[in-house]
């Protein structure tokens, strides 16, 4: 007999936590027979999947950098979803704020100097923020729905993106590809070690972290985005502006997401390509879930997902499996998470007698 | 009439998919459930559509197994939501993420495969009246189909009492609940329908408007189908209405280049998602507008014991 649910008096924090557990070894079972259907070794696919990409340091600096963009990202989204701000467009900010920063790196071709690098990380912040604040401006001033809008304006970006490097930001003596030219060595994030592409960007991901941590924490316009989220009527009667935290979470998001596009670009790419993220932007609302809503939970999400990137990269190179498996892995993480998640809001409830059934 | 009539035939093949995603999202949204997965459940229809005429040969098939492969998907969104009580927003967007994924997944052996599309049907006598003829008359049967399914969808919301019924759930689930309607299967069977549909303008993607096999070849039209039923302000007719304006934007860059406007095809590319943006905001700054025509209960979820 399937058990019932019934809700529980109040929330289980050990559920919060436990959640995400159970929804990575729920993933980790349809995985497994996901491969069997694809007549693959469970096993060997595992091991492919999780354990032989951060089995050489050179494999950990890999997930490192793979995870930067997904905490960044993740980090920023969180604060946005626990406000109830839907910015699902995450994605077209890291591209803009890409293209701003690759810009500004072929600005300065071929020069020296320590301003680029600032000046690069300021215009990949600027271009997502603005790209953001197109979503928030529209929302605030016309009520228009942020998933739809930031949504169509992340194909706008990818577009762009695409025109600039056919276009104006071509290499001229690129053969007609559409690529910029490889940035001199003054618009390149220094690596930690010259054996590794490890960049201090993901240094920058830790402070991004500390930083949210101390935002939703410590301040008060912290406890505004908890409130506007869980009771957005008591916020607005405590006076909190809607407009306001509308604002705030949509400018942090895309100017967060725009810094990791920045640093996309200039540390393991390199140059302004047609495509400069395999999705990052998207893969990242699942790491805001994963992470509870919470910087440092982003920032255990962020090495997750880094790995079914890295993993699903592996699986190709040893099994020859598909790269798409990739995009089911992180698809039915996130499904079993928001199944798994029930449990937090109510409890299983196995041969009730038949009265408290009907009770309830 | 050389360059109008096949403008306004891609603008029909253009505005179909966008009408079938469009129709089935409504009536799941008139039941009062928000189901951003439109763009996934379609990216499934369309390679199981043309997987399975692939194998079988038979588009009627191929058809009916991409409404099946929507419908299943629109049913995991409905286990997480209706039994689970997971909440709509993260869930459609979950089903999205595996619905592209999946799709890729299946159809790796078909990249590169073509198809010749499926057979259009003249209508003896009328498809040879000058011009009209071409235009009302030569359609493929899935043309005609998405209209029916217009006066159907209108017939079904406005004029029968299960309409009547789904839209007093959608309205307020809580009343519609105390009256003795079972408000999760309403729900369930709303969701399913939006599911089959998408699959179903998926598939029209994939075994008529361009009949081939390309990852994520969607390109977020099921997001433009939400932003549809929006526009629409949840009613049937402007649903229509919008498909085909929305059509006759997508098909814009396939005709510029013939018409000699020199802009660059990104910049055409970019037209219906931010048309999709302008639309938005045209509809949505009058509040009043949507609040008198928006179910009530969209995107709450539902608890009987709550």
């Amino acid at each position: 007999m399937l058990p019932k649910l019934v809700k529980r008096p109040a929330p289980s924090r050990f559920m919060v936590y436990l959640s995400p557990v159970l929804a990575l070894f729920l993933s980790l079972l349809a995985g497994i027979v996901l491969f069997v259907i694809m007549d693959v070794s469970p096993l060997a696919a595992l091991h492919a999947f999780f354990i032989e990409p951060i089995s050489s340091a050179y494999g950990l600096s890999e997930l490192a950098v793979k995870a930067t963009p997904l905490i960044l990202i993740g980090v920023a989204l969180s604060l946005g979803f626990k406000a109830g701000v839907w910015n699902i467009g995450a994605e077209g900010q890291l591209i803009v704020g890409g293209l701003c920063g690759g810009a500004v790196a072929l600005y300065f071709y071929e020069q020296e100097g320590f301003h680029i690098l600032p000046l690069m990380m300021l215009a990949g912040i600027m271009g997502g923020m603005a790209w953001a604040g197109i979503v928030a401006f529209l929302r605030v001033k016309f009520n228009a729905n942020e998933i739809l809008t930031s949504l169509m304006l992340s194909y706008v970006a990818g577009l762009w993106l695409n025109l600039m490097v056919h276009g104006p930001l071509k290499d001229p003596e690129g053969f007609n590809f559409p690529e910029s030219r490889i940035f001199s060595d003054s618009a390149l994030l220094p690596v930690l070690h010259e054996d590794y592409r490890l960049h201090i960007g993901f240094l920058l991901a830790l402070v991004i972290v500390g930083l949210g941590w101390i935002l939703i924490s410590r301040t008060l316009l912290g406890y505004q985005i908890k409130v506007s989220g869980a009771a957005p009527a008591a916020g607005e009667h405590a006076g909190f502006s809607t407009a306001r935290i509308i604002w705030v979470t949509l400018l942090i998001g895309g100017g967060v997401a725009g810094l990791a596009g920045m640093i996309e670009v200039s540390g393991p790419i390199g140059q302004l390509l047609p495509s400069i993220s395999p999705g990052y932007g998207f893969t990242a609302i699942i790491v805001a879930y994963v992470g509870r809503l919470h910087p440092i939970g982003a920032l255990f999400a962020g090495l997750l997902l880094a790995l079914t990137y890295l993993g699903g990269e592996t699986a190709q190179i040893l099994l020859n499996l598909p790269v798409a498996v990739t995009g089911v892995f992180q698809g039915l993480l996130l499904f079993f998470l928001l199944a798994c998640d029930v449990l937090i809001h109510y409890r299983l409830q196995f041969n009730q007698p038949a009265l408290a059934a009907r009770g309830a | 009439m050389e360059i109008l009539v096949p403008a306004l035939l891609t603008i029909i093949t253009a505005a179909t998919p966008l009408l079938f995603a469009a129709l089935g999202e409504l009536i799941t949204e008139k039941s009062g459930v928000l189901n951003l997965g439109v763009e996934g459940m379609m990216i499934m229809g369309a390679i199981i559509g043309f997987v399975t005429v692939h194998h079988s040969g038979s588009a009627f098939i191929a058809v009916i197994a991409s409404m099946l492969a929507g419908g299943a998907m629109a049913g995991i969104f409905a286990l997480l939501v209706l039994r689970f009580h997971a909440s709509q927003v993260p869930t459609g967007l979950a089903l999205t993420i595996f619905g592209i994924g999946l799709s890729a997944l299946i159809g790796q052996s078909m990249i590169g495969i073509a198809y010749e599309g499926i057979p259009h049907i003249s209508i003896p006598l009328l498809s040879s009246i000058p011009v009209l003829g071409e235009l009302l008359f030569s359609h493929d049967l899935l043309v005609y189909f998405s209209l029916f399914m217009v006066f159907a969808v209108y017939y079904f919301l406005n004029k029968t009492r299960a309409g009547l019924i789904l839209r007093a759930i959608g309205d307020s689930h809580d009343a519609a609940h105390a009256m003795g309607y079972s408000v999760i299967r309403v729900r369930l069977l709303a969701t399913l329908f939006g599911g089959a549909m998408a699959g179903l303008g998926g598939a029209y993607l994939s075994l008529a408007y361009s009949p081939l096999w390309v990852e994520q070849m969607t390109a977020g039209r099921g997001w433009i189908a939400l932003a549809l039923v929006v526009f629409a302000t949840w009613r049937t007719g402007r649903v229509l209405l919008g498909a085909y304006l929305f059509g006759g934007i997508t098909i814009l860059q396939l005709h510029a280049q013939a018409l000699g406007i020199g802009v660059p095809s990104q910049v055409m590319s970019m037209l219906p998602y931010l048309a999709t943006v302008v639309v938005l905001v045209l509809i949505s700054r009058d509040l009043g507008k949507i609040k008198l025509n928006a179910p009530a209960s969209l995107g709450k979820a539902f608890h009987a014991s709550s």
